[in-house]
């Protein structure tokens, strides 16, 4: 797909409203169209985390296999949010599966790519953050909601 | 204040250790809202608050009401042990519905937490008989795991509905679940409403109600648009024992469903 088709399908997708025009360039640059089919994983806990994911369609379920229970899903992410915040942070490595729950299309960005740019461009890099911080946020803080199993049985 | 007998007509498992038993009252014409509660008496045992799940098939000689209890102490345990014929003891109905009235011309965003979803059922039956008279309608369900889905069938059946939108959400799932996991609050924000001319009604745990609150108001929600379903520990229903009280209201008399700007300090305090 051409450059200018995934600078306006970035700049549509809702993570990165409001992108400044020379941030979108540098970032489209990095950036690549893909699509997963239902069960297929877009990545798997333990391999390099190099890539980050704009969904633009689908359901992805993220998970985690316990001894004894199997894989377990802890979050589904759908349409207009983000996969994947690993690529941030060293060491790069996934930490849980991430599989299609349907057809998945998305933006792939190349982390090694992208964090490069970051580097070399501050301002691109605190915009980032800026971006992937609140999810984080957001991650930690439902997660804590979810061990606090508020709709377990009193004791 | 003294019990009148009533028996169980029926009684359904809506989920695991739940369940909804259908109240013969052997009266004809006592006006329930949805949100109300009774005080049901396990004889011998002891009462406990219970709100109203819904309305059964009333006739002419004896009007229905429905109760969903989760059997976690001694008299939720015996009461959901009652099979059709048993007796149990019934006060009520008592408290403040949620607010039908105030929900007319608006869009309604219901916002239920596992068992919360039972009180919100007879304000959905409510809606739905009257669709007209309401916007938007949207039911946002969460729970623990996809085996504690309350009512199942009858949420498949709404969803089939083309004038109702439902998002059911778990906290964990098994690869089988093809539905959304995540904590309930996580759907407000993509919910179909109308902040300047919603209504939100919210029932389940309380901490899951003072976050459920905070996407309301980061999605526009007014204050005093959010109504809640308190819980506390009732004994005589009718503000005179003061067992219920929370902060300078009585939740038996001023609730169970109370308005947030009018308990928006006392959700914080951990004392109460």
């Amino acid at each position: 797909m051409a450059i200018e088709g995934l600078e306006r399908i970035v700049r549509a997708h809702p993570f990165f409203a409001g992108l400044d025009d020379s941030f979108c360039k540098l970032i489209c640059g990095c950036a690549k169209n893909v699509r997963f089919d239902a069960g297929q994983y877009l990545f798997r806990e333990g391999d390099a985390a190099d890539a980050f994911f704009l969904l633009r369609h689908g359901r992805v379920a993220l998970e985690v296999s316990a001894p004894g229970r199997g894989s377990v899903t802890f979050q589904t992410v759908r349409e207009g949010e983000i996969v994947g915040v690993s690529w941030l942070i060293p060491p790069y490595r996934w930490t849980y599966d991430a599989k299609a729950l349907d057809l998945v299309r998305a933006i792939a960005m190349d982390a090694t790519c992208l964090r490069q740019k970051c580097e070399a461009d501050h301002h691109l890099g605190y915009d980032m953050m800026k971006r992937f911080v609140p999810v984080l946020v957001e991650r930690l803080h439902t997660t804590r909601l979810q061990l606090l199993d508020v709709y377990g049985t009193p004791a | 204040m003294l019990p009148r007998v009533a028996r169980v007509r029926r009684r359904r498992r809506d989920g695991p250790q739940v369940w909804t038993l259908d109240i013969e009252t052997g009266e004809t014409d006592t006006a329930t809202l949805p949100g109300q509660f009774n005080m049901l008496t396990a004889f011998g045992i002891g009462e406990v608050p219970i709100s109203l799940s819904g309305l059964g098939e009333s006739s002419a000689a004896s009007q229905r009401l429905l109760h969903t209890v989760r059997a976690v102490g001694p008299v939720s345990a015996a009461l959901a042990r009652l099979g059709p014929g048993d007796a149990l003891g019934l006060r009520g109905p008592f408290g403040v519905g949620w607010p039908m009235a105030a929900a007319a011309g608006r869009d309604v965003v219901i916002v239920a937490g596992g068992l919360g979803l039972a009180p919100l059922r007879p304000a959905l039956h409510h809606l739905l008989a009257d669709r007209g008279r309401y916007g938007n309608v949207t039911l946002l369900y969460g729970t623990r795991s996809p085996d504690d889905i309350l009512f199942r069938r009858e949420l498949e059946a709404w969803r089939r509905r083309l004038d109702i939108d439902i998002e059911v959400t778990v906290d964990h799932a098994r690869s089988g679940w093809h539905g959304h996991v995540g904590v309930v609050t996580t759907l407000v924000a993509h919910a179909s409403f109308d902040p300047q001319n919603a209504i939100a009604l919210v029932c389940g745990p309380e901490v899951m109600m003072r976050f459920t609150i905070n996407a309301l108001r980061d999605a526009g929600l007014t204050d005093d648009t959010i109504y809640l379903s308190v819980e506390r520990n009732m004994k005589c229903a009718v503000g005179l024992c003061g067992h219920c009280q929370y902060g300078p209201t009585l939740v038996c008399r001023d609730g169970p469903v109370m308005r947030y700007d009018r308990v928006r300090g006392l959700l914080a305090l951990k004392e109460i």
